[in-house]
């Protein structure tokens, strides 16, 4: 990472360590959701981003991982910070097995697929057969965690929902990092040269298969690690929380955040989380009036979404400013990043 | 016992026929573009909603619903030319959000206009229609989606635009060589498929009632009727649906009960497109590498 | 002249293929181009029909037709018959021909036609509630031959309209476009690697390579030049 961009993080962390005691409560509640949303949608961002294979389904996922932490702390008082590594394990596995099926489904199809899945998805929760561990149409509910008390005793300021966004905000930054090396290394070039010529990558020697089932499942983990983060934020999971509009937000926020990006995610889960917000004020149809309208404008314009906007200003200033140093000498331009 | 089947399997025939003609309009729109209509549902919802706006105004049925038809049919053109043309040739991922984003826009400009109050919505077939098989509504609406059937079929058989669509549909470059406009073939066709979905909205309306969330389950079997008959196969396409409605119904009372219904839609979809992709009557597609 | 060409460039994408060539053709005329694979015959009546992008000017009948759609040209008079026939696979024989007839406003006399392209070609008639996809090289080759008669055109591209096809087949396919073009008057462009048989019927020859025309003249002068037909034609 250039010292720069270096700085730039550390600057972010310092803000994102101190809003906390600067908001109220619900606002902080507000942001512990954009770090769980930006969790899931990076989720998404490597399966269909990265890998190509579009899914309209991940709420299936994010469920998953919801309903996991739930039934763990509800049924068997398991502590919150243990249903993660859970909910995860889960999800990988379920991820991988979705996988293997999907390989053989193209993107049109696997499309269609998932849009299945997550137009299903709240009746398959509501299914009677599993109603004692899912809690039927009602739902579950959980307790919001109290902040350790080695903390709190130490005089720090600390109330349960500033607690849960710091704890949110740790598991996120850990995801995130081990994303960016998954995605910058070997791996991640595998997965792209899957997505722009699988016939080439074969060739090449990537083992197409192998990879996109388990991109499938590190995508299923990561977004099924943000449901049981955004479980226990909520305190709350029940089925019709899981309608295909839930798996079409995280669409639309990979698009508009930005297709194969990291920092994309981020973007996308800001946009998700307060578009409502704000629009909700002028009437409820209005979020996905605003989504629908803006998504389709982000596909004629802005193709690489927000992060594809700020990836251009930034590298604009910086031949700007090289210019200048080198008296308007001609630079090489900045490499492309690979983005759909 | 055997009464109750035969029941079922005529009930299964009045919704198959929705299903037939959402089936019927996604694989107009496949055969001629490749795209899945992901929108199809909304669409038919936006127009049932047009109609219900046309009742209120005191219009009779049968008027509102022909004129309904015909705004749906220039909505459906208007949606091509505006919406689907310009994106017509990019990614797979490009056009499936332009279809999600059509989606949304369709369902929350109907909430916004109409409310997310459920609404009835009236049916036009009188009790002197009633016999011992069905109820006059599921009567009804098996002819009205047969007489509608009859038409398109004559339509693309016999008529000299039918003709120039169908040869659009399966050789665009040929058909320029003979002159036909094949974008405005394609517009047609997105507008019949709209105006399809109107009627198939229409009928389905009184007994699901109106709402904008109406139409997800639906257009689901929609899919896999489409998906098992063969997705470039009208004909399949609309076997497919009566197939779907039969087997809903005969599961549902049966076998599984009423909590699994969308689950047997999902397993059907997933299941014919790993074990056979091409349905019952599709064309087999070899993809050489 | 009927079709008048001055220039003429076209690319596929970022490939030049036509490096200004130019050609006419004068109303009434058989007019062959010839030459190797490659060199940019198929691209020239392409271009023509507005299928590909061009630079340069073309003139038929008195009217630019370069920049226009394709759809637009085929309503002034220029009927294509591709390489492939292009015939439309699921739909019937007759359909076929009725296709070719869309634009046409005079629609009572469609049907004489379909019975005058029956009568060129019987074994049309025979098949024509067949599906087009099932009918042989050489039927199918007729077929896309009448579709492209029934547009009544004033201007017939064909392009290797004896590829794939027996000897006596091909001689009877050439044998009805030369008395098409006597009876009708229909103009015609046939592009061909058959270069002995395209010379028996055509008034006119141009040769083509890489692009460019690089020889013309009437078909007599050029079948009878030893060097040319050695150099260019490879026989």
């Amino acid at each position: 990472m250039t010292p720069r961009a270096l700085v730039g993080v550390v600057v972010l962390l310092a803000a994102a360590a101190l809003l906390p005691f600067a908001l109220s409560d619900y606002r902080v509640f507000q942001l512990t959701l954009v770090l769980v949303y930006a969790t899931a949608l990076l989720g998404l961002n490597m399966l269909t981003g990265y890998n190509g294979q579009i899914s309209l389904g991940h709420g299936a996922f994010y469920a998953i991982g919801a309903y996991c932490a739930a039934i763990l702390m509800d049924k068997w008082g398991v502590p919150y910070w243990a249903t993660l590594p859970v909910a995860g394990a889960v999800c990988l596995l379920a991820g991988f097995l979705f996988g293997l099926p999907a390989l053989r489904l193209e993107g049109l199809y696997l499309a269609l697929a998932t849009f299945a899945l997550g137009i299903s998805l709240p009746q398959l929760l509501k299914y009677h057969l599993i109603e004692s561990w899912t809690g039927g149409v009602q739902g579950i509910t959980i307790l919001k965690p109290d902040p350790p008390a080695l903390l709190t005793d130490a005089g720090l300021p600390l109330n349960p929902d500033r607690w849960l966004y710091f704890f949110t905000l740790a598991v996120t930054i850990v995801m995130f990092a081990l994303a960016r090396n998954l995605l910058r290394g070997r791996i991640g070039r595998a997965m792209v040269a899957i997505r722009d010529n699988p016939v080439a990558a074969q060739a090449m020697g990537v083992n197409n298969a192998l990879y996109k089932s388990l991109t499938f499942g590190v995508s299923a983990m990561y977004t099924g690690v943000a449901g049981a983060l955004g479980a226990i934020a909520v305190q709350f999971v029940a089925p019709d929380s899981f309608g295909i509009f839930l798996s079409l937000a995280f669409l639309i926020g990979i698009v508009v955040g930005g297709l194969a990006s990291i920092s994309g995610a981020l973007y996308g889960a800001l946009f998700i989380q307060f578009v409502p917000n704000v629009a909700d004020s002028v009437s409820k149809a209005a979020p996905w009036a605003i989504f629908g309208i803006l998504i389709i404008a982000f596909v004629y314009l802005m193709p690489a979404g927000v992060a594809g906007v700020v990836r251009l200003a930034r590298a604009r200033i910086m031949r700007e400013e090289s210019q200048s140093e080198t008296g308007g000498a001609k630079q090489p331009g900045t490499p492309k990043e690979v983005v759909q | 016992m055997s009464e109750a089947i035969v029941h079922q399997v005529f009930a299964g025939l009045a919704t198959g026929g929705i299903y037939a003609s959402l089936a019927l309009a996604l694989v107009m729109i496949y055969q001629a573009t490749h795209l899945v209509n992901f929108a199809q549902g909304e669409m038919a919802m936006f127009c049932t909603y047009i109609g219900w706006s046309l009742l209120q105004t005191g219009l009779g049925y049968w008027p509102a619903f022909l004129l309904t038809v015909a705004v749906g049919f220039v909505l459906g053109v208007l949606i091509e030319r505006i919406v689907i043309r310009p994106i017509e040739r990019t990614s797979v991922l490009s056009v499936v959000v332009v279809f999600i984003g059509l989606l949304a826009i369709l369902n929350s400009v109907a909430g916004w206009i109409f409310t997310y109050t459920i609404k009835p919505f009236p049916s036009p077939f009188p009790e002197s229609l009633a016999n011992p098989l069905m109820s006059p509504h599921e009567l009804g609406s098996i002819l009205v989606t047969l007489v509608m059937l009859a038409l398109l079929y004559l339509f693309f058989r016999f008529t000299p635009l039918g003709l120039a669509m169908r040869a659009a549909a399966q050789n665009p470059e040929s058909s320029r060589l003979v002159g036909i406009r094949v974008g405005w073939m394609l517009a047609l066709g997105w507008g019949l498929a709209s105006a399809i979905g109107a009627v198939a909205g229409m009928m389905v309306a009184p007994v699901v009632y109106l709402d904008p969330n109406m139409m997800g389950g639906i257009l689901l079997y929609a899919f896999a009727a489409a998906l098992l008959g063969g997705i470039d196969n009208p004909l399949g396409a609309v076997l497919g649906g009566f197939i779907m409605g039969v087997l809903e119904n005969l599961l549902g009372a049966f076998v599984i009960g009423n909590d699994l219904k969308l689950a047997v839609a999902l397993v059907l979809i997933v299941g014919v497109l790993l074990v056979r992709p091409s349905g019952l009557f599709g064309t087999v597609h070899v993809s050489r590498v | 002249m009927l079709l008048d060409v001055k220039a003429l460039q076209a690319s596929y994408g970022a490939t030049r293929v036509l490096h200004g060539m130019s050609f006419g053709m004068a109303p009434g005329s058989i007019t062959t181009l010839l030459g190797a694979n490659g060199a940019g015959k198929t691209t020239t009546l392409r271009a023509v029909c507005g299928m590909v992008k061009t630079g340069g000017e073309i003139t038929f009948d008195g009217r630019r037709i370069d920049g226009k759609a394709t759809e637009d040209i085929v309503r002034l008079g220029i009927a294509h018959v591709p390489d492939g026939r292009g015939t439309f696979a699921h739909l019937t024989t007759e359909e076929n021909l009725r296709l070719g007839a869309y634009t046409r406003k005079d629609k009572a006399r469609v049907h004489e036609d379909i019975e005058r392209m029956y009568g060129y070609f019987p074994r049309l008639k025979e098949r024509r509630r067949q599906q087009a996809g099932t009918l042989s090289g050489g039927e199918q080759q007729m077929l896309a031959v009448s579709r492209a008669l029934m547009l009544r055109p004033k201007l017939l591209l064909l392009d290797e309209p004896s590829f794939g096809l027996a000897p006596l087949v091909v001689r009877e396919l050439f044998g009805i476009l030369r008395a098409v073009n006597q009876a009708e008057r229909v103009s015609m462009l046939v592009v061909e690697q058959n270069a002995a048989l395209a010379l028996e019927v055509a008034d006119h020859a141009y040769v083509l390579e890489t692009g460019r025309v690089v020889l013309s003249g009437t078909a007599q002068h050029v079948r009878n030049d030893d060097a040319v037909r050695r150099s260019y034609l490879g026989y």
